[in-house]
């Protein structure tokens, strides 16, 4: 199982609210998502519904430790590898 | 100010202070959300008073509310600020939005001007009960799905100050801020507070209350309290200062205004509605204590620090509480301070019901509008006024008055009074 970019746009959008200033997509991948608007409180709502979602669970240092949403594709995938 | 006592002028603090103004307007009322539409119902006494509608209430022994009717809260606000707020964080940002346009004040571009900086601008405001539809949401979660399920913001969505932070960071209002928990005198206290911050280095305080608890567990709360009326005629269920008084309409909603300091105000060239001229606040004795009520000298020390006397005021907007005892301590007050028939009284509530804690700044803005068009809007209903009490009370349809100072009272369940002046602006 692999989670995608899209996955994470649908879940961070369920948690966290979307509006039309800025739209997470594969061209910003790396930027922080501080810039992209999500603080810390919307990824560690994110990470709590990628468990409830997927069985991916990332502990809150882990969570507040991730910067860009590729960092956060990364870890969860990598999680994702390890309980496989 | 031209009408102060001598005895008043030599008060310290009222000659030490800042004159504060008011330069916006920001309302969410059950009869109308924004400042003109709710100004024409009240003064034409169209009510916001009906039947619990967004669920069955049928089991309940009170169904009747004060709800803001077609609010979507995704056509004023951000989605990204929607799964963080209840319902009343919503209300507070529109209505707070609202009043910062009203003032055509913008703090983000206040803050990179002379005499500002960044801490130049702050938001004090009052709220009673929380975010109480969040929570029954949040609540059902944990005990249906655990606790790994309850939303993150449950942290900070159901709090007191939520309404204040929401407003401070959507807004940039940096200065010195609070919330004032002091049910329905709650409004006032945070008028007062949001008052003394100026001339701690701000300029412009957003204040102001907002309160919204009408989902089912928000009514029992409230149900709890034992003040509700039990009546099903939304005309009569909620009837302060008449004979047939029997309890209170819970209703949701309140005011934003923008507070400033005055020379800073002219000095943008703001539109002045009105100066908080003196603010007091007093706590009641235990019942039972023998001793009176604290709302008589919450008045006179509201006007006394404004440097008024009884024969200033032009009309009171009264608490209106709606509970025969209550209704009774607050005529005896008004009698003390004016002699009997010595004043208008209105009470605009009765077209809302109590807001808790934005109810008070609702009736500042409703004094403000007064003063500015001289006009005292109706207390609806009353047909029967307990002749007792001996009240001057403005009924059914608005008077013509000429008007320049107002005393707004309000009294907080547990003993909270408190009192607010408020006067035309000084005509040059």
């Amino acid at each position: 199982m692999t989670i995608t970019l899209d996955d994470l746009v649908l879940v961070l959008t369920e948690c966290a609210g979307a509006d039309d200033d800025v739209t997470l997509n594969g061209q910003n991948l790396d930027l922080p998502f501080t810039d992209l608007g999500y603080d810390s409180l919307a990824l560690l709502e994110t990470a709590a519904l990628m468990k409830h979602r997927f069985g991916v669970e990332l502990t809150d240092e882990e969570v507040t430790g991730i910067e860009t949403p590729r960092e956060f594709l990364d870890r969860v995938n990598h999680a994702a590898a390890q309980a496989a | 100010m031209t009408l102060a006592t001598p005895e008043a002028q030599e008060t310290p603090e009222r000659t030490g202070r800042p004159t504060a103004v008011i330069t916006g307007i920001g309302v969410a009322a059950p009869n109308g959300l924004g400042t003109e539409q709710w100004w024409q119902s009240t003064l034409s006494g169209t009510s916001g008073i009906g039947p619990v509608v967004d669920y069955d209430a049928s089991r309940y022994p009170s169904r009747l509310v004060g709800r803001i009717a077609g609010f979507e809260a995704a056509e004023h606000i951000p989605g990204r600020l929607l799964p963080q707020t209840d319902r009343v964080t919503r209300l507070a940002l529109v209505a707070g939005a609202e009043a910062l346009a009203d003032a055509d004040a913008n703090p983000a571009e206040l803050a990179e001007q002379d005499g500002y900086g960044e801490y130049g601008c702050g938001v004090v405001t009052s709220n009673a009960t929380g975010g109480f539809e969040f929570t029954h949401r949040e609540i059902r979660k944990l005990w249906t799905q655990g606790p790994q399920q309850v939303s993150v913001y449950e942290s900070f969505a159901w709090f007191y100050a939520v309404n204040t932070g929401q407003l401070s960071i959507r807004h940039k209002l940096r200065g010195p801020s609070g919330v004032l928990v002091s049910e329905q005198a709650g409004g006032l206290d945070a008028i007062g507070q949001s008052r003394r911050t100026l001339g701690q280095g701000v300029k412009l305080s957003l204040t102001g209350g907002m309160d919204s608890s009408l989902d089912p567990w928000g009514l029992v709360s409230h149900l709890a309290s034992g003040r509700l009326s039990r009546s099903d005629d939304p005309a009569t269920a909620y009837l302060p200062f008449d004979t047939r008084a029997a309890g209170q309409v819970p209703g949701e909603g309140g005011a934003m205004l923008v507070l400033e300091e005055e020379t800073a105000a002219r000095a943008r060239g703001a539109r002045v509605y009105g100066e908080i001229a003196g603010y007091a606040a007093t706590f009641s004795p235990r019942p039972g204590s023998g001793r009176p009520p604290g709302l008589e000298r919450a008045a006179r020390l509201a006007l006394a620090d404004g440097g008024l006397g009884v024969e200033d005021v032009d009309v009171v907007f009264a608490d209106a509480a709606g509970l025969p005892t209550a209704d009774d301590e607050e005529a005896a007050a008004l009698r003390a301070l004016f002699g009997p028939y010595g004043v208008p009284v209105t009470a605009p509530k009765t077209l809302t019901g109590r807001l808790f804690g934005g109810g008070a700044p609702l009736d500042v803005a409703a004094a403000l509008l007064a003063l500015r068009d001289g006009v005292i809007p109706p207390t609806t209903g009353i047909d029967r006024p307990v002749p007792e009490h001996r009240l001057d009370l403005v009924r059914a349809t608005p008077r013509q008055a000429p008007l320049r100072t107002a005393l707004v009272l309000a009294r907080g369940h547990g003993g909270f009074n408190a009192a607010v002046v408020v006067r035309s602006p000084e005509t040059a």
